[in-house]
């Protein structure tokens, strides 16, 4: 046990610091300089030149790269170089939306998947079965940016029940902040649900046809039952796999969405860092959502094994 | 005993529909997609142009027809790029997993997961910004997401293979790991990869729409249909038909190829009709 | 009844002015930081100027040169010196009082080496800054520069707080009307009324300025109420409906942005002044303006703001006409046209009119390739490394003509007689004479044909009725406050 959270450590610290390589070559050769961005059309030449010493430009690669690292690993991820404060408090403003963003749109997507994936996989063939995977198929097809348009047409402009854009802080009061999220926790989780929902019915009738159900209904239990007392927590298991990684596929994948709803996300910013050329930025958040995502694997992978011990036979 | 499921012959029926229209527009589309005329700016869905003009008196029905083309031109090639490359890295990883060396294998998953745990989009975004905003660009940002997927799947697959008697027996008969894995383990996971190509061909369709939705697709004046939504969006209140039709060409299109997948999973995967089967009789199966 | 008849006269009519409103104001561009004086991006100016930062002198809404900081100044015979006579009494936002010092502070930390003001050349001409009393500053210039008085009231020059100039870039301590109050990046900027500003007192309670880049957005949240004001509306498509409620105004103004089709000259087929000739006759405005601008913009010839008093009407130089455009072409050696590409930055007008031009030139054979980017690569490649054909964009910067005096600028125009020109009008002080300067400046490049001109960049206001007092122009880029109020029924 101990040797295989060894070798699971081990590699998810290689994956890490190899991610960081990457990333940094990645972003380092994305041609346009963050200095002639902010000097605009009629810049002067030496105060661009000024500005570059100022933010440290005029090192080399290797220098900016063990800095960048060695600063991350204490918890600085430097100064951004166009909003002059540091990237970890930009980033805390942002995941302050984005965040609870995401679960919020997870539990959404959570609440209408789960159920629905049951009653179709205990009901299988019968006609809820049918229109509930008709349903999921259309929510896989629908662009999300799509669908949110058509929410603020109907809900905002139509209805006026939702503002159509903006995020007022959280200081403006818990239900105004959750009323401004709501569309877009709605665009968000139309296709997860739809996911989750298909997910998590192939997985229950996967668990129905185990040995140990049919060994409990053989003892006399209903299917229900059977299901609820020995198989659910079996079927769980590749949907949370899922709710992971789309907790860190949201965390990044509402660029579009926060834009449509002008919402100050994670998403947002690091569009704008890009168009920017603000790179420090850049780096900081594409490690942060990388590091999330093996993270959240690492958890899953160690899940799987406490659940299954055969696991870690076979890895170890 | 094998029937055409209701899904598939939707499916199938609206993806035949997709790709002739596509096809056609190679040869003949109502009008030049690249014709500007201000003068008839705006109209309405008629006799004249069956889904309406856009801002630049375009004909959307032409757009549409050249912008699904592109889209599944776009999808096509960049899932070709991640099957490709990604199933013979998956047979490699297996077959180095099965025959002693778990270093290339775990080397090659963890790249994998690397390229996993990239957010999508943004790398596509990067991609642009290194290389500027293409056609071509979106194909590769879309391809090299494909290619872990492709090399899970394979890999998992073949591993659940190589025990198989019939594969000690080639292995006896001195075939190498290579020519094993090429005509005896690709042939019996074929129906699993077309299956996961489907599906990752209508995923593909909708990254191209995002992509293209953003700007980083294919460029003026060649149509698609993300650059038609995102121009839409302005105008949708006077013109809503200019939303409308490229949407709902997305959404029929993924569906269809969606529907069509999950067909063709139910003709080809005979360990899921069997599941289909034990699910319904489960007390007769042993 | 006749006393309530005319008490409800009175209510209904009386202008209600100075409601204590806080105005939600849209903008489409989040500034980068909030010093005016550090960055170019317009975006800052957008918040600041007039609100927060004041200078010296004031540029007003019609572009005129009005007395800031400074209640009126001197200028010396020879054009060199000028003496400010400053306001009293007036404090900063963070306690402090403004008083000469702080002038010289401001304008030796955006000539000094390290200073990253991006037009450092305002303050170039400065030989000598003299503090001759607390509310006496006299600054000498090494030449008579007639544009100065205007330069140092741009947003590139407003006076800072030695204390707290540091900070400006997020905490931003001017003397305006306005205090800056909290900054929520991504969303909004919040500005409250400052009690103990000098000057007149303002209206408004306070502004958001709201941050919404999305078009779609821009228009929802103006129809859901959340926003009062979108001083630049993003897209002109659907201004008509706002026209059609009457619960909003539209007021469409001008900018100081000339919409060039920017012309490498350094480069053949573009060196040749008869191909650039043959594109100005190629090109149709009327219909750019229709279908790229849906009728929003005013056409132009040179490089020169239609409402400016100096301005001459040059549009008729190259008139469309396809044959005279063809003949052109045959005669410079291209019978058959060529190929070129149209590199476009990321705003909807250069998207836009860009699908149009390359279809108007592809009528003459010229088959045009486009590239759309991002500012930072259009900068990258355009701006800097000249490395481009074709490109659309406009030129927001006020009385911007003299940059074709530069032959290192990408247009790469090196013509020594308009140089002549530029050299002539920034040494002359005589009105007359400068008006006529400028009258053959716009001449000249209209008829060298340096670039396309094809129009001016409309500004289009769009807020509810009864809010009186916004910017109906650009002269430069302010949203300027001071004035607004909202009129009629308290909200």
């Amino acid at each position: 046990m101990i040797s295989f959270l060894l070798k699971k450590i081990t590699s998810l610290i290689i994956t890490l610091l190899v991610s960081t390589g990457v990333i940094f070559i990645l972003i380092e050769v994305v041609p346009g300089d963050p200095v002639a961005f902010m000097m605009g059309l009629s810049g002067s030449t030496d105060a661009a030149d000024a500005l570059r010493l100022e933010l440290g430009l005029n090192v080399g690669p290797w220098d900016r790269y063990f800095d960048w690292v060695s600063g991350m690993v204490n918890g600085n991820f430097g100064i951004s170089y166009t909003y002059r404060v540091p990237v970890v408090e930009l980033i805390r403003e942002r995941a302050l939306v984005s965040v609870p963003l995401t679960i919020y749109a997870l539990l959404l997507s959570t609440v209408i998947a789960i159920p629905a994936g049951l009653i179709s996989a205990t009901r299988r063939g019968s006609l809820v079965d049918t229109s509930f995977m008709g349903f999921a198929q259309l929510g896989v097809a629908i662009p999300n940016f799509w669908f949110a348009i058509l929410l603020v047409l109907f809900f905002s402009t139509t209805l006026k029940l939702f503002s159509a854009s903006g995020f007022p802080g959280w200081d403006a009061g818990f239900f105004i902040c959750l009323k401004a999220l709501t569309l877009p926790a709605i665009s968000l989780a139309l296709p997860q649900a739809a996911i989750l929902s298909r997910v998590m019915r192939s997985s229950v009738l996967d668990v129905m046809n185990e040995d140990y159900i049919r060994t409990a209904r053989a003892k006399g239990l209903s299917k229900k039952q059977a299901l609820f007392r020995h198989g659910l927590r079996n079927a769980m298991i590749p949907v949370l796999t899922i709710l992971g990684l789309q907790f860190s596929f949201l965390l990044a994948g509402g660029i579009i969405i926060e834009s449509v709803f002008s919402l100050p996300g994670l998403g947002r910013l690091v569009f704008q860092s890009i168009i920017q050329r603000d790179l420090i930025v850049v780096k900081s958040i594409v490690t942060l959502l990388v590091f999330s995502v093996v993270t959240i694997t690492f958890i899953v992978d160690l899940l799987y094994a406490a659940v299954d011990p055969r696991l870690r036979e076979g890895n170890s | 005993m094998k029937h055409f499921s209701i899904s598939f012959i939707v499916g199938g029926g609206l993806s035949v529909l997709f790709l002739m229209g596509a096809l056609l527009s190679f040869f003949w589309t109502p009008y030049d997609v690249e014709l500007l005329n201000i003068k008839g700016k705006f109209a309405s869905p008629g006799l004249e142009h069956l889904m309406g003009t856009d801002h630049f008196g375009r004909d959307i029905l032409s757009m549409v027809m050249v912008g699904t083309r592109n889209a599944i031109a776009v999808s096509l090639i960049a899932v070709g790029i991640g099957a490709t490359i990604g199933v013979p890295l998956g047979l490699w990883a297996a077959a180095t997993c099965m025959n002693g060396s778990r270093l290339i294998d775990e080397l090659l998953m963890r790249g994998n997961d690397l390229i996993f745990a990239f957010p999508s989009l943004l790398l596509a975004i990067l991609i642009t910004a290194v290389f500027g905003p293409s056609i071509i660009n979106a194909i590769i940002a879309i391809g090299i997401f494909n290619i872990p997927v492709f090399a899970r799947i394979s890999r998992g697959a073949a591993l659940s293979i190589w025990p198989k008697e019939y594969i000690s027996a080639a292995r006896v008969a001195g075939k190498g790991v290579s020519r094993i894995s090429y005509e005896h383990i690709l042939p019996n996971i074929l129906n699993l990869l077309i299956v996961q190509a489907t599906i990752q061909f209508s995923i593909a369709i909708i990254a191209e729409a995002s992509l293209s939705y953003v700007g980083l697709g294919s460029q003026p004046p060649n149509p698609s249909l993300g650059r038609m939504l995102n121009e839409a969006q302005t105008m949708i209140f006077f013109a809503p038909w200019l939303a409308y039709f490229p949407g709902g060409v997305i959404v029929a299109l993924v569906l269809g190829f969606n529907l069509m997948g999950d067909g063709i999973r139910d003709l080809l995967d005979p360990k899921l009709r069997q599941k289909s089967i034990t699910g319904k009789v489960s007390n007769d199966a042993s | 009844m006749k006393i309530i008849n005319l008490v409800i006269i009175l209510l209904s009519s009386w202008p209600c002015i100075a409601w204590p409103v806080t105005l939600n104001v849209g903008l489409q561009l989040e500034p980068p930081n909030l010093d005016p004086t550090s960055g170019a991006a317009a975006a800052i100016d957008d918040v600041v100027y007039g609100n927060i930062f004041e200078g010296l002198v004031r540029i007003n809404e019609d572009g005129d040169v009005q007395p800031g900081l400074s209640l009126s100044w001197d200028i010396g015979d020879d054009g060199k010196s000028y003496i400010f006579y400053l306001a009293k009494g007036v404090l900063f936002h963070n306690g402090d009082p403004f008083t000469a010092t702080d002038v010289k502070f401001s304008f030796s930390r955006a000539r000094s080496d390290s200073s990253t003001n991006a037009k450092k050349y305002i303050f170039k001409p400065i030989v000598d800054i003299n503090v001759i009393d607390p509310h006496t500053v006299m600054i000498t210039l090494d030449q008579a520069r007639p544009d100065f008085l205007f330069n140092i009231g741009l947003g590139d020059a407003v006076i800072v707080n030695k204390d707290s100039a540091d900070r400006n870039s997020f905490n931003p301590v001017g003397t305006g009307p306005f205090k800056f109050i909290k900054w929520v990046r991504g969303d909004r900027v919040e500005l409250e009324r400052y009690k103990k500003y000098w000057g007149p007192s303002v209206f408004l309670e306070g502004a958001h300025f709201k941050f919404i880049t999305d078009p779609l957005s821009a228009y929802t949240a103006m129809k859901a109420g959340d926003i009062d004001a979108f001083p630049n509306y993003p897209v002109p498509e659907n201004l008509f409906l706002f026209e059609n409620d009457p619960a909003y105004e539209v007021v469409i103004g001008l900018t100081a942005g000339e919409t060039i089709l920017a012309t490498n000259n350094r480069n053949p087929p573009f060196d040749n002044v008869l191909v650039r000739k043959a594109i100005a006759y190629a090109i149709d405005r009327s219909e750019l303006i229709d279908g790229a601008m849906f009728g929003n913009a005013v056409p132009i010839g040179s490089h020169f703001a239609p409402n400016h008093p100096d301005y001459i009407d040059l549009t008729g130089l190259f008139p469309h006409n396809l044959d005279q455009a063809r003949q052109l072409l045959l005669s410079a050696g291209y019978p058959n046209g060529f190929s070129a590409s149209l590199k476009l930055p990321p705003p909807i007008y250069a998207r836009r009119t860009g699908e149009l031009i390359a279809s108007q030139l592809g009528r003459v054979g010229i088959n045009i390739k486009i590239e759309n980017m991002e500012w930072s690569q259009w900068i990258d490649q355009v701006l800097i490394n000249k490395n481009y054909d074709l490109s659309i964009v406009s030129h927001v910067e006020p009385m911007d003509i003299n940059i074709y005096a530069n032959h290192n600028y990408y247009f790469g125009y090196d013509n020594d007689e308009f140089k002549q020109i530029i050299l002539d009008i920034e040494t002359n002080t005589d009105a007359l004479n400068s008006s006529r300067l400028y009258k053959l400046a716009q001449k000249k490049i209209a008829e060298d044909a340096v670039n396309g001109y094809l129009f001016q960049l409309g500004k289009y206001g769009v807020w509810k009725t009864g809010l009186k007092g916004m910017w109906s122009n650009y002269p430069i880029r302010s949203n300027d406050l001071r004035g607004v109020y909202l009129e009629g029924d308290k909200q």
